[in-house]
């Protein structure tokens, strides 16, 4: 799946699951901010992403995703290992 | 220390209503909150009678990630917990700087658990459970949730005692106030209704299965009873020294004024008459009061043959030959189980505050012992001052409470 193709889906299920506006979410904006994640809200954004593509995602590979497009590119990269 | 313990608000959440003022109506209209739910037959129940409750919605009022850590009963307790602070005109202010505590009767949360073990069977990965499931399956979930979301800084616990859960933790409560530990509680008593919660309960024949005519199934001390339905809800009252609610200007409602309890020592499930006998007779030697002065019983009476019988027998050992209004309001909202010994007393004031005693519903034929209670079928209408109410639960526990109007 390519990237333009997973981005609105990406969005989509993140807007809905965290209560906020779809427009909120931006490629620069910071996920952490914008989503108001925790440590523990933290747990159930990896675990969507990782129900939607598949993946296994371990908690040290995610620290380094700050900003949207930093998730955008990280999930490309899991889907081409 | 020796301080007097006020009730100073009430707020609740039941299957006669989801505030003070429709369930003061349900009471006086001695309107049944039971249905029957096919649903329950499809996961084999012997009984698919149980209390009607709608989930309140708290999008909108509570954020996603304050909400996502509340199980079903923790959103009926924030809806009884906030209208209980308004009731006793405590702010959020007032809670940022003053150490109110909690004390809430709770002991299950089981769909949150069920929830969670079949994702960890059908995924194999703890980390698909998701984030709330931990807090929402604790035990003291409801406790934990409603002292973060209300700020409280005092006592922070739950109270599981069974059926008496509620009771236990408003007499427990009322213990700090009087010693001086805390001026202000939150306490409470909250019960789910899903039906993984009651499942084996279901499975021990303890339920009613009068499914034909579900407000007729609840029948404490009736000669025809064939068990309990189970309901639930959550239900607040908040107490505290009176020197506080006075210095705070605060509605003074009833007095706490005795907490008896004790344990059967004996069977799990089956009730003895010895074990109530005590806590009755030690509520009312806590409490100070002349028996003559209790104008109604609460009973815990659940609509089973052996509780009400022997409930029966220690009211009448107790009181004598005296006869005040006994009646279950287990007839009208079926077994509110961990929730019921607060919506007990919550049910008690407002009738106390509104002058009738509630009918116990399809009360038609008493039995040998029930015979001996002045149980009404249908309301009357009375002034009284003060109520003695009782809940009993699994393992032999007894909690009795008298309280008295201010």
């Amino acid at each position: 799946m390519k990237k333009e193709e997973f981005i609105p889906k990406v969005n989509d299920a993140l807007a809905q699951e965290f209560e906020v506006e779809i427009e909120e979410i931006t490629p620069d904006a910071d996920i952490k901010e914008t989503l108001d994640l925790d440590s523990l809200s933290l747990v159930d954004m990896v675990a969507i992403i990782e129900d939607m593509f598949e993946v296994s995602i371990k908690n040290q590979e995610i620290a380094q995703v700050k900003t949207f497009n930093d998730l955008y590119d990280f999930i490309e990269g899991k889907i081409n290992e | 220390m020796n301080n007097r313990v006020v009730i100073t608000g009430m707020g609740i959440y039941s299957c006669l209503g989801y505030n003070l003022d429709d369930v003061r109506q349900s009471l006086f209209d001695g309107k049944s909150g039971i249905i029957f739910n096919p649903e329950r037959k499809e996961l084999g129940f012997r009984s698919g009678l149980t209390a009607k409750i709608d989930m309140p919605d708290l999008k909108g009022i509570l954020s996603r990630n304050q909400r996502v850590y509340i199980p079903e009963q923790g959103n009926y307790a924030y809806m009884a917990t906030a209208d209980a602070l308004k009731n006793a005109m405590i702010d959020m202010d007032y809670l940022e700087d003053h150490e109110v505590g909690i004390l809430y009767g709770n002991d299950s949360s089981a769909e949150a658990v069920v929830k969670s073990v079949d994702i960890m069977r059908e995924k194999k990965e703890t980390t698909k459970i998701g984030s709330g499931a931990i807090f929402q399956s604790m035990n003291s979930t409801v406790s934990m949730n409603l002292a973060c979301l209300f700020k409280l800084k005092g006592i922070n616990m739950t109270v599981s005692g069974a059926c008496a859960s509620g009771s236990h933790a408003i007499g427990l409560g009322s213990l700090l106030i009087k010693w001086g530990l805390q001026d202000c509680i939150v306490c409470g008593g909250a019960q789910e209704v899903n039906p993984y919660s009651i499942g084996s309960f279901d499975g021990i024949s303890a339920f009613s299965t009068r499914e034909n005519d579900p407000t007729k199934a609840s029948r404490p001390f009736d000669r025809d009873r064939d068990g309990l339905v189970p309901g639930g809800g959550a239900a607040t009252v908040i107490i505290e020294s009176y020197d506080s609610a006075v210095k705070r200007g605060a509605p003074i409602l009833a007095e706490i004024c005795g907490y008896g309890f004790s344990s059967n020592g004996d069977h799990i499930s089956v009730p003895n008459v010895d074990g109530p006998v005590r806590s009755l007779e030690m509520a009312l030697r806590e409490a100070g009061v002349n028996i003559r002065d209790i104008g109604y019983v609460n009973a815990h009476a659940t609509s089973t043959p052996v509780g009400d019988k022997n409930e029966a027998k220690a009211i009448a050992q107790v009181f004598g030959d005296l006869k005040p209004e006994v009646t279950s309001t287990k007839s009208m909202t079926g077994h509110e189980m961990w929730m019921a010994g607060a919506s007990e007393v919550i049910y008690s004031m407002l009738m106390m505050k509104n002058h009738f005693i509630a009918p116990n519903l399809n009360f038609e034929n008493p039995d040998e012992d029930s015979a001996k209670l002045n149980i009404p079928e249908k309301r009357v209408d009375k002034h009284f001052d003060m109520f003695l109410s009782n809940s009993f639960g699994f393992g032999g526990t007894n909690s009795t409470l008298i309280v008295r109007n201010l």
